[in-house]
């Protein structure tokens, strides 16, 4: 027996224990994605394998295209206008000292002390109130301000890893800042724009809570609420399998963007960690 | 160039103005915290002291009708119970498993980066599409877990999943530490990096044990991350909506009623607004004094 065997030996209860964790977690998604292709009794998948599921749920209520519609537009919408708020506010908490900043930025963070309800609930008679009620792009708002207090924190400790000396000389050059910001430091910030995309993508994409408030109208909502509804609504019969496909339609696009981004979603726990 | 000569061709009053420019930039920040954050908070504060169905609107002052209503609400306590014991359930199991990963995949190397990102794969899932996931995972009807367990022998007939509060709670609870688990892995892995090599390297030669340097050195040097993560997780299940909105809608008998599903029921299914609004103000000062409390309680007893 050499020492490389008896490492084997003294490595097995690590790697049957790690193994089975890995087998635990995979599972739900895997069965997910089987049980969305596979025959069952009163689903649109009846006999042999097949994308019986997907057609149901194509065709379900307003038709998947409109609500895949309604999810990538609050999305879209979500991801860019926290980019700009955030971008343009973390340049300035990080290159300006203007007063009230420090309030500011507290107030900023504070948002995520409050209850999401707390703030839905009257939200609500708020968008009403404005003719907001039912739109895409007040759900899109709203959802932006929850992704402020990470968003802004992540930009200006973004803008502050970059050297000062950099963003000086081009003002003393003349450069305005407003052109100082866009064509020099954008792109010393890139990777934090994409971990605050990254971010605000996933919880805009998934979000229920906010959609199933503040939309009303049943064809205006997005992918999770309706598949949610998909369930009560079909006749008798609850339709699992529809489900199950909607769940691996709506959870795809995360996981492949989880995949490719990995690095930089990492990196959104890691900043909190540097600066305490 | 020195600082003293690039501050000549602009001088002092410049340097002032220039700073001023960065109000500019927060304009987009500060509407939004204004309107979409600040407002609604006086508003919904507002709303608690007054008669607002949903349909009609504002209809005057009452208070306190809508905190006394509370007070008599039969589903307001056993929701403030239920909430707590989902709470301590999963803030217990979270923060346990998520150390107990943490420490497994703590080495670089081909298997710890795949475990690692299988880990954290249901972190990327919605918590809505993983609840509608497991909600037909816990079917009877195209559930996996009977039908193997049934093949295998261990039992005769499909198990119900949600049908006993017991079992509802737990289902959720199994949810729930699968969706997170690897989020709280990450902050703990994060935490467990930051710690210097030679503090353990130095204890070694000490003749320190692997229990003691768990205890003595890896736990107290870990307190931040472990802070952050206990509050995120207590934060996060006291206002839990969704899994149990999806999987058990409240149910059996209202045995699973959280209280924030109980804001929801009050607003859009008693359509009373005003006093949805009176639990939401309830909600939000329990959370800060909470959150008040665990920062004092785990800010690093030196430091302070």
């Amino acid at each position: 027996m050499g020492a490389t065997s008896r490492n084997i030996l003294g490595r097995t209860p690590y790697y049957v224990l790690t193994g089975g964790l890995a087998v635990i977690f995979l599972f739900p998604i895997l069965w997910a994605a089987v049980a969305s292709v596979s025959p069952q009794a009163a689903t649109g998948q009846t006999v042999g394998m097949g994308l019986g599921n997907y057609t149901t749920l194509f065709n379900f209520g307003a038709g998947l295209p409109r609500f895949m519609f309604n999810s990538v537009l609050v999305a879209f919408l979500v991801v860019a206008i926290t980019l700009v708020v955030s971008g343009l506010g973390g340049y300035a908490f990080a290159r300006f000292d203007f007063p009230g900043r420090d309030v500011l930025f507290l107030l900023t963070l504070a948002i995520l002390m409050v209850p999401y309800a707390t703030v839905l609930i009257p939200l609500y008679v708020m968008l009403h109130r404005v003719g907001l009620q039912n739109s895409l792009v007040g759900l899109s708002l709203v959802l932006t301000v929850f992704q402020l207090p990470f968003a802004t924190y992540m930009m200006r400790i973004s803008f502050e890893a970059v050297p000062r000396e950099l963003d000086e000389s081009a003002l003393m050059d003349g450069c305005g800042t407003f052109s100082v910001l866009w064509r020099i430091l954008l792109p010393s910030v890139r990777p934090g724009l994409i971990t605050v995309s990254l971010f605000a993508f996933l919880a805009a994409w998934n979000d229920f809570f906010a959609p199933l408030i503040l939309l009303n109208d049943p064809t205006q909502q997005t992918l999770p609420v309706a598949i949610a509804n998909l369930r009560q609504q079909t006749m008798g019969a609850i339709d699992y399998g529809a489900t199950e496909a909607g769940v691996v339609v709506m959870a795809l696009p995360c996981l492949i963007l989880f995949l490719f981004l990995q690095r930089h979603f990492v990196r959104g726990f890691m900043s909190g960690a540097i600066k305490g | 160039m020195t600082p003293a000569t690039r501050a000549t061709p602009r001088g002092a009053g410049w340097r002032r103005r220039h700073q001023l420019v960065g109000l500019v930039y927060v304009i987009p920040t500060v509407a939004f915290v204004a309107v979409f954050f600040l407002t609604p908070l006086v508003l919904v504060a507002r709303m608690s002291l007054s008669s607002w169905p949903l349909l009609s609107g504002d209809r005057g002052l009452n208070f306190p009708k809508n905190f006394v209503a509370i007070w008599n609400n039969q589903l307001f306590w056993p929701a403030v119970v239920f909430t707590i014991e989902y709470t301590v359930l999963v803030t217990i199991l979270l923060i346990g498993l998520g150390l107990g990963t943490a420490l497994l995949v703590q080495e670089v190397g081909r298997w710890v980066g795949a475990l690692r990102t299988i880990f954290l794969l249901p972190v990327a899932v919605g918590l809505a599409s993983a609840s509608l996931l497991f909600w037909g995972f816990y079917s009877p009807s195209i559930g996996p877990i009977s039908p193997i367990l049934e093949a295998v022998g261990v039992i005769h007939q499909p198990i119900s999943f949600l049908e006993t509060s017991t079992s509802a709670l737990l289902s959720t609870t199994f949810l729930i530490v699968w969706k997170f688990a690897g989020l709280y892995m990450l902050i703990l892995l994060v935490g467990l990096q930051g710690i210097p090599d030679d503090v353990y390297e130095a204890s070694a030669l000490d003749g320190a044990s692997r229990g003691q340097m768990f205890r003595y050195i890896t736990l107290p040097l870990l307190r931040p991350s472990l802070a952050m993560a206990l509050i995120l997780c207590v934060t996060g299940s006291l206002l839990a909506f969704d899994q149990f909105y999806i999987l058990t809608k409240g149910g059996p008998d209202n045995a699973t009623v959280t209280v924030v599903q109980l804001i929801y029921r009050e607003a859009f299914q008693r359509q009373n607004l005003g006093s949805a609004a009176a639990i939401s103000v309830i909600v939000l000062l329990a959370l800060l004094v909470l959150n008040a409390i665990q920062f004092r309680l785990l800010r690093d007893p030196e430091r302070s």
